[in-house]
């Protein structure tokens, strides 16, 4: 693991120079942009949903690898230890089925843990911990003991990092009944659902995406309250549109909007879902989307097989929805193959703003 | 030049001066090793290379040891233990037979390690957290849980307080008894332990606690284990770890499971105050857990205690241990070192127990368990809606509301009309009423 994990430290020195495919501007249609409202990058809201639950609730602390003396492997937790001391943020040897164990025994004791992962590819080592004790106490204990916790950290492919350090946990997750699992984009959803995931009596896989934490959003004055709260289970309509659904999760809601910006140039109004949760997954939110628009374009960085975007497709075929579909559903994944290293080949195997415009238009048959 | 002599210069004065102090005995950064120059390569704890040896208290007739340190055992304390004792036997007769007649799906035994399992229950505090592997219900029986709660949870009926009918039989757990839900993948329990020790530490109302955490030596191979033991140590947490050293892991031996010298000496190790014990002996368990445990609190960090004990009964019900050991070799076991036995015999020489008082137990504890097992087998099952209950704590998902409504749909359908489940409806409280609604079967 050693070696690994120094590749891990070396992805900040590989990202100042960032390829033009992730050099991408972030487009906020929304309505409540006004000069003077403020801003935050999703490292900070991560940082700030943290802070406010620690002071609310005495319960909550911070678990993992580094988050306390070095604030973090990404900075995330930065400044905690200074405000809250040894007992509310803590340090543990590098073992994450040990500290993914000791967080859920405390959840089980009636403490709130917020597990940090160095990374997500690491929590494989700990996945017995989530998946079979975390997320599954509560329905075989016959709801006498619940497991309060949320494990968070950065999740996908980052830039640089090989095979074993580019991978999407959403799907895996998804699948497990007992676990939330939630994949915000923006800081505001950071801030709203991290806080909402805090406070949840379940389990909670927190999947954010290391190229995001620097990127700066605007934050409306209630998204800046103490208590924002959003909805685990509910996506968000980004960006209206009445021709082509376009769902996507995490750093792909970008690659979309910038996509529906390209379509509109041509004349095509794309809606733009921002899915915020894999599970429980917003399928009507989909459905409604697609009565509207009768077209589906999928988006998400992982692999193709038994996705995200599958889970999508077969529920919307198992649905009323598909007699609304006047085009065949496309996909628009992480290429099928184990990450690769080199800059080039890395750059083709996910998505971007091109390729989603390309497959949009296909469903409208707007490409030869 | 004049620069780069200079410079040279210096750092050999610093080697040197550094070589010096290096043989004056200075240490090495992080460490307080002695410095020596010869070649000592070792492979033990124990400081002539022998095996950390096992604390007892009772020799083989059941009298104590010249000088052994024995918690203090009155009459009703020692009539208690060694009835606790035979209730796990007596208990497993019926349950392994109701196994093997269809009744239940899967049991396991608690033979052979019945003074391990009873010495350690009587030596926590009644609200020291507990984990079990799955082979300690005699630790819930000490605090009370009952026959009753027993027979609910191995025949998943509607009184089955354990896990509402979710759960195969053993599976265990009650948070009024402060005893965690067993959980089936082996070792996950270690490191949760730490967590709940780190939790009980934090409570102030909880500091006279600790957690108690069981495990096989098997599952010490598991790197939950280490983890486990790591995190006590250092984060640190009260926590005393019991690993019942039971000779098999299934049909692997110890002698298999590994090289050195137990489970004990790994302790010292992650740097833990670590004791070996005669688990066959239920006053040096009871001794030496009641110590452990208050280091454990007192220290606030990790103890443990290996019990040497001989896992008697098959490994479960989907075991057939003579496929790998031989029948004379249990027979023997059971005979030369019975934990029971041992301490009928420290009874009767106190003049606490004859062969009356032992007629009289068992035939008390048989009835007891037939009587609870005939209830249970003849009792309903809870309401079929519990199929979709605690999948998540707080409002339920629409996947699961969908779900339902499904199968009310299919209960509406062929409820009545299909035989198998007509039937076996009857046996559900509600008789599938709580999903369908009232009009449907």
């Amino acid at each position: 693991m050693v070696l690994l994990r120094l590749a891990t430290r070396c992805a900040p020195s590989l990202r100042r120079t960032p390829a033009p495919r992730h050099a991408f501007r972030i487009v906020l249609p929304r309505g409540y942009a006004s000069a003077s409202e403020n801003s935050m990058t999703v490292r900070e809201a991560l940082n700030a949903a943290m802070e406010e639950e620690m002071i609310r609730d005495e319960s909550v602390f911070v678990i993992g690898e580094e988050v306390a003396r070095y604030n973090g492997a990404y900075k995330v937790t930065k400044g905690l230890l200074d405000k809250f001391g040894e007992k509310r943020v803590i340090d543990t040897p590098i073992t994450e089925m040990g500290f993914a164990g000791i967080a859920t025994g405390a959840a089980m004791a009636g403490l709130r843990p917020i597990c940090e992962f160095m990374t997500f590819n690491f929590a494989m080592q700990a996945i017995d911990q989530i998946i079979n004790s975390a997320g599954k106490t509560n329905y075989m204990s016959g709801g006498g003991m619940n497991v309060p916790i949320v494990f968070r950290g950065p999740n996908g492919a980052a830039m640089g990092v090989g095979a074993q350090h580019s991978q999407d946990y959403a799907s895996w997750y998804g699948q497990i009944p007992g676990l939330k699992v939630v994949s915000p984009w923006s800081a505001e959803d950071c801030k709203g659902l991290l806080k909402a995931a805090i406070r949840d009596p379940n389990p909670v896989v927190f999947l954010e995406n290391e190229m995001l934490y620097g990127v700066s959003f605007p934050m409306s004055p209630e998204a800046m309250s103490d208590d924002f709260l959003l909805e685990i289970g509910k996506a968000k309509i980004e960006l209206e549109g009445s021709d082509v659904t376009i769902v996507a999760h995490s750093k792909m809601v970008a690659h979309s909007l910038e996509a529906a910006e390209e379509l509109a140039k041509e004349g095509i109004k794309a809606e733009v879902i921002n899915l915020r949760s894999i599970r429980p997954l917003d399928i009507d939110t989909i459905k409604a989307s697609i009565k509207k628009t009768n077209r589906l374009v999928t988006v998400e960085g992982g692999f193709p097989a038994f996705g995200v975007g599958s889970e999508i497709c077969a529920q919307v075929i198992e649905s009323e929805a598909f007699d609304y579909l006047d085009a065949p559903v496309e996909r628009v994944t992480g290429a099928d193959v184990p990450t690769p290293y080199a800059a080039n080949l890395e750059l083709l195997a996910f998505p971007d703003t091109q390729t989603i415009v390309k497959v949009a238009k296909r469903a409208l048959y707007r490409t030869n | 030049m004049f620069r780069t002599t200079t410079t040279t210069t210096t750092r050999l004065a610093r080697a040197r001066r550094a070589y010096s102090a290096l043989h004056a005995g200075q240490k090495l950064p992080h460490t307080q090793s002695p410095i020596i120059s010869k070649l000592d390569f070792f492979n033990s704890v124990t400081p002539k290379g022998q095996q950390i040896p096992t604390f007892r208290v009772l020799d083989g007739t059941g009298r104590i040891l010249d000088g052994a340190e024995c918690v203090d055992v009155d009459e009703t304390l020692a009539r208690r233990l060694y009835e606790h004792m035979n209730l796990l036997p007596t208990m497993d007769n019926v349950l392994y037979n109701v196994q093997r007649q269809g009744k239940i799906s899967f049991y396991v035994t608690s033979y052979g390690e019945e003074a391990t399992i009873i010495g350690s229950a009587a030596a926590l505090l009644k609200d020291d957290e507990v984990l079990g592997q799955y082979r300690e219900t005699g630790v819930l029986l000490w605090r009370g849980f009952g026959l009753d709660n027993v027979m609910a949870q191995c025949f998943g009926t509607k009184n089955d307080t354990s896990s509402k009918g979710r759960q195969m039989p053993i599976h265990f757990g009650s948070p009024e008894h402060h005893f965690h839900t067993i959980s089936s993948p082996l070792a996950t329990q270690i490191p949760q332990a730490a967590g709940v020790g780190y939790a009980l530490k934090r409570s102030p109302d909880r500091r006279h606690n600790v957690a108690a955490c069981f495990f096989g030596e098997g599952a010490a191979s598991e790197g939950d284990f280490h983890a486990g033991l790591m995190l006590a140590s250092t984060i640190p947490c009260p926590v005393v770890f019991i690993v019942r050293n039971n000779g098999f892991a299934i049909s692997t031996p110890s002698s298999e499971q590994y090289n050195g010298d137990g489970i004990a000496s790994r302790g010292p190790g992650y740097g833990i105050d670590t004791i070996r014990v005669d688990g066959n002996d239920v006053l040096a368990v009871l001794t030496a857990v009641k110590d452990a445990r208050r280091r454990a609190q007192e220290q606030g960090r990790g103890v443990l205690v290996e019990a040497m004990s001989y896992r008697v009964g098959h490994h479960s019900t989907s075991d057939d241990s003579f496929a790998y050991r031989a029948r004379s070799e249990v027979e023997d076991k059971k005979r030369i070192d019975n934990p029971l036995a041992r301490f009928k015999l420290f009874l009767e020489h106190n003049g606490w127990w004859d062969e009356a008082a032992e007629e009289d137990m068992k035939a008390r504890l048989k009835s007891d368990v037939m009587t609870a097992f005939k209830k249970a087998e003849k009792e309903q099952y809870g309401e079929v809606g519990n199929l979709f209950g605690d999948v998540y704590g707080g409002e339920v998902p629409w996947n699961l509301k969908e779900q339902r409504a499904e199968l009310a749909r299919l209960l509406g359908k062929y409820g009545k009309k299909w035989k198998p489940w007509e039937s076996r409806l009857k046996r559900h409280v509600g008789q599938g009423k709580d999903v369908a609604g009232k009009d449907v079967v």
